[in-house]
């Protein structure tokens, strides 16, 4: 099918284009920016006036709950989701049940995804077997089956002595090992960030050492065993510093940021709302300020959903009881697009967080409109207004903290391999 | 949620969840009103007709005795029909949620839940929860709030003491687990007490609690020094056993109250205890049965102050 | 009427003291209704020189419009510091009306004993009864329309003085 999509802005950050130009579209590839080329007759042409044309978003953590969690959410539920949202590919978490430790598993999984015909499923593989924090998964054959790289999730990894050989075996061929730094002991039994706000609240909480302590032994580790680290959801100042300062070393890490820690902090947990239960857990103020500039200054590479979709039944309950995250597949353009204008970055720049930089993390040739890319592509309208609310949102999780709330931006089209699978 | 969850559109009590964000005025109502009830409960017949033909459904979430009879009393002197559901573990292992709970009695027709849960926030669910007209009051919810155990230590504060403006209040021990000290700290600063002082080790009092308008103090002979009212909080024998504090003896001997360490405070001041009391662990026995303690009489002035609570909500 | 009539409540108050005196004995007990009626009670309680001490009610716990209104502004405590098992007391109140509040009264005073009987002295008794209700004693008797409040005030000096106002009843 050959598509030629018209008059709209062209944003593709990694190739610093920022115009009005025609991208043009075949066999699943781009062919041609600015100019048709040669004998192109397109079958479908979308007019993208006043409209933006940007390649299709990168999302690194999405939790897509199958296998066995169907009752959250199922693939068919969060694909829709996805590319409603314009994400034309996405990272998916290992924590399923089973968890991803087996090729068979993440070979089933592709395949699935495939089938559904919308986004690219990139999977992330358990690092250890059952994420029981124990025994090494079968790295080289999981990214045989398909695996991007492998991680703990919110599972603790308390042996140092198990993450230091993990870290040491990935490195060996060269896989990325993603990490959300929290340290198990600190932690536990904490729902919520440990600070003033959690404090008159009554709640126990998570202090910014448990991230920090976690961070300062993964980049020991790092610098002993050479591993490549993306550190997932960071969520205070103090971190993002730490990794700043890592980045200078030469430190072969990268890091990201959920839209939530973006936008929100412990206030925002307000009467106990259990939407705003999270983890990392929502931090101060100034930590939330650090991660808007961190983002800016590069000391965060990427800026992902953190898509958690969690059925009613386990919000609806006490804070302290409820089930952490939050869905956000849908909100990731317009949060996006929200921080950016708060925070006076241009749109190229903005977009990059969410396209260019997360194919970057992944080392994919992705997140750009190249000739000869794979034409993935979202057109989207800046100003179009919409409230968040239960109806709208194509995910099976309505859990989100920004329900009821008035968004700006919204994906009119989104094409995964040149083909249209939402408008 | 924006709006204060407690005050329906007239800026009246329709809840009782937590003192924080109440207005003085309401404070000061609610105890105007329990000194009215203190008198009732001196004559023959206790009983006033204020609730007759409203039920008020005791929701127990976490065990209690001694707070559960305190609001029952409460409820059958104001000729309201009382029903104790003591929830704990059974129920919820039968799967039925909380909210489904609270619907299920709803629909009995519960003029008024007084629940209490150990986890923080849950009456504030509730309260979202059930239909206008139904009270919510929070009888202790975790480490958050009492806001009625709050209320009875102001009003006996006010009946020894008088006049806010002038006292200095320590508070010690476990604060950092303490709702009754989370309630406490909101109800004197509003009401205007210039200074509250918090008294603990490092390991007990939360993080920033000076935040909320307090003077953190570890010596418990600095903390002492002058004050006029003295709150012992409880401590717990869990708290020996994760790292917070080595024995009772040690704890004892740094922030036990004895009668030296009275001594300290002025001469004319009062010694209060939310209860109950672990003897020579917070408190030595002299100063709890001692002429400066004022834990009983804080027990009748609690049965007023929640029959206060309830006919201030229920009218509303 | 109008506003601030010609009813001299001094005045009143000087007809019903001496409507009382020969029914007064060392044993009766006088209550006063809070507010007016404690005023009242007071002034009545010395020009008789009555020994019994004087009682104080306030109705707000027996009040028939809870319901409708909730707890009227802070309810003050009642205190009969006598026997009233066997007594003969007189309830004092400033203006009677619909009743209402005196059924309150005789309620809250049953939950403290049984009297042997309850009489009534009020300042003005405006009729408009809506229960059963009848003053043995009273200062004067008049007609006012419903959206008309009678209140008895005092002054810095202790002097009261009756003011008619424009009302809405509420409840």
């Amino acid at each position: 099918m050959k598509i030629q999509i018209k008059n709209g802005r062209l944003i593709d950050p990694a190739n610093n284009i920022d115009a009005k130009q025609d991208v043009f579209i075949a066999a699943g590839k781009i062919v041609g920016i600015g100019e048709a080329p040669d004998g192109f007759t397109a079958n479908r042409v979308i007019d993208a006036v006043d409209k933006v044309v940007c390649p299709g978003f990168i999302d690194l953590a999405a939790r897509l709950r199958e296998p066995g969690l169907e009752y959250k959410a199922t693939l068919e539920s969060e694909m829709s989701a996805a590319v409603a949202g314009g994400v034309t590919g996405l990272c998916c978490m290992p924590d399923t049940d089973p968890t991803l430790d087996e090729p068979g598993l993440v070979e089933m999984l592709r395949y699935r995804a495939k089938r559904i015909n919308k986004s690219h499923v990139y999977p992330i593989g358990a690092l250890t077997v059952g994420l029981g924090g124990q025994k090494l998964t079968e790295m080289a054959e999981l990214t045989d089956a398909g695996c991007i790289a492998f991680s703990h999730a919110d599972y603790p990894l308390t042996d140092t002595q198990v993450l230091s050989r993990a870290l040491a075996y990935a490195s060996t061929f060269g896989f990325s090992v993603w990490l959300r730094p929290q340290d198990a002991f600190l932690s536990k039994g904490g729902v919520a960030h440990d600070g003033e706000v959690a404090t008159r609240m009554g709640l126990p909480a998570i202090p910014t050492s448990a991230e920090t302590i976690a961070i300062a032994t993964i980049l020991e580790l790092v610098r002993a065993n050479g591993a490549r680290v993306h550190f997932c959801r960071v969520s205070s100042a103090a971190g993002v510093q730490m990794i700043r300062v890592a980045k200078k070393e030469g430190l072969p890490v990268t890091c990201d940021v959920a839209i939530h820690h973006l936008h929100l902090c412990d206030r925002d947990l307000g009467y106990f709302d259990s939407h705003c239960n999270l983890l990392p857990p929502l931090r101060g103020l100034r930590d939330r300020d650090a991660l808007r500039e961190g983002l800016k200054d590069g000391a965060i590479d990427v800026l992902c959903s953190d898509h958690t979709p969690v059925d009613d039944d386990a919000k609806q309950v006490p804070f302290g009881e409820a089930e952490p995250g939050a869905t956000g597949l849908e909100l990731l353009l317009p949060l996006t697009l929200k921080w950016a204008a708060e925070m006076k970055i241009s749109l190229p720049d903005a977009l990059a967080t969410i396209t260019s930089k997360p194919a970057d993390v992944l080392r994919l040739p992705a997140g750009r409109l190249s000739v000869g890319s794979n034409a993935d592509v979202v057109v989207f309208d800046l100003t179009h207004g919409w409230q968040v609310n239960r109806e709208i949102l194509r995910s099976q999780g309505k859990n989100t903290p920004f329900l009821g709330l008035e968004m700006e931006g919204r994906v009119t089209h989104t094409l995964v391999s040149g083909q249209v699978v939402y408008e | 949620m924006i709006h204060n969850p407690q005050l329906n559109k007239n800026g009246e009590l329709t809840h009782l969840l937590t003192i924080e964000g109440l207005p003085a005025e309401i404070i000061r109502n609610v105890l105007d009103t329990a000194e009215s009830f203190v008198s009732v409960a001196e004559r023959e017949v206790k009983k006033v007709p204020l609730l007759r033909g409203k039920s008020v459904f005791n929701l127990f979430f976490e065990p209690s005795t001694r707070t559960r009879t305190t609001f029952e009393i409460a409820a059958k002197r104001l000729s309201a029909d009382v029903l104790n559901l003591n929830i704990g573990a059974s129920s919820t292992s039968k799967g039925e949620t909380l909210l489904d709970t609270v619907d299920n009695l709803s629909a009995m027709h519960a003029d008024m839940f007084v629940v209490r849960h150990s986890q923080s926030g849950a009456p504030f669910l509730i309260a979202r929860h059930v239909k206008p007209g139904i009270h919510v009051v929070n009888a202790g919810d975790g480490r958050h709030a009492h806001p009625t155990q709050g209320l009875l230590d102001m009003y006996t504060i006010r009946h020894y003491k008088r006049d806010f403006s002038q006292l200095t209040v320590a508070i010690i021990g476990d604060v950092l687990h303490s709702r009754v000290a989370r309630s406490q700290i909101h109800a004197l600063t509003t009401l205007g007490v210039p200074e509250v002082r918090v008294v603990g080790p490092k390991t007990l009092l939360p993080t920033g609690v000076e935040n909320m308008g307090v003077h953190v103090h570890h010596d418990m002979t600095q903390g002492l020094k002058g004050v006029d009212v003295v709150i012992m909080l409880r401590l717990q024998n869990e708290r020996m056993n994760g790292a917070l504090l080595p024995t009772a003896q040690e704890y004892f001997k740094c922030y036990g109250l004895t009668q030296e360490k009275l001594a300290l405070a002025k001469p004319d001041a009062i010694v209060m205890h939310p209860g109950p009391m672990n003897r020579g662990v917070e408190i030595d026995s002299a100063v709890a049965d001692g002429t400066q303690s004022v834990i009983l009489p804080q027990v009748t002035f609690g049965i007023a102050v929640r029959m206060a609570v309830m006919s201030i909500l229920a009218g509303n | 009427m109008n506003a601030n009539t010609n009813l001299d409540a001094e005045a009143l108050l000087a007809h019903l003291t001496d409507a009382l005196y020969p029914a007064v004995s060392a044993d009766t007990a006088l209550v006063g209704i809070y507010t007016g009626g404690v005023w009242l009670a007071e002034r009545l309680h010395a020009a008789l020189s009555l020994t019994q001490p004087l009682g104080t009610l306030d109705v707000s716990f027996y009040r028939d419009d809870y319901d409708a209104i909730g707890l009227h502004a802070q309810p003050k405590p009642s205190d009969i510091p006598f026997d009233v098992e066997g007594r003969h007391i007189i309830l004092v109140d400033d203006v009677l009306y619909t009743g209402r509040t005196i059924r309150a009264a005789m309620n809250e005073l049953f939950d403290y004993g049984r009297p042997a009987s309850i009489q009534l002295a009020a300042l003005v008794d405006r009729g408009g009864r809506e229960l059963p209700v009848y003053a043995q004693y009273v200062g004067t008797t008049l007609t006012l329309p419903p959206d008309q409040l009678l209140a008895l005030e005092k002054d810095a000096s202790g002097q009261l003085q009756l003011s008619v106002q424009p009302w809405q009843r509420r409840g």
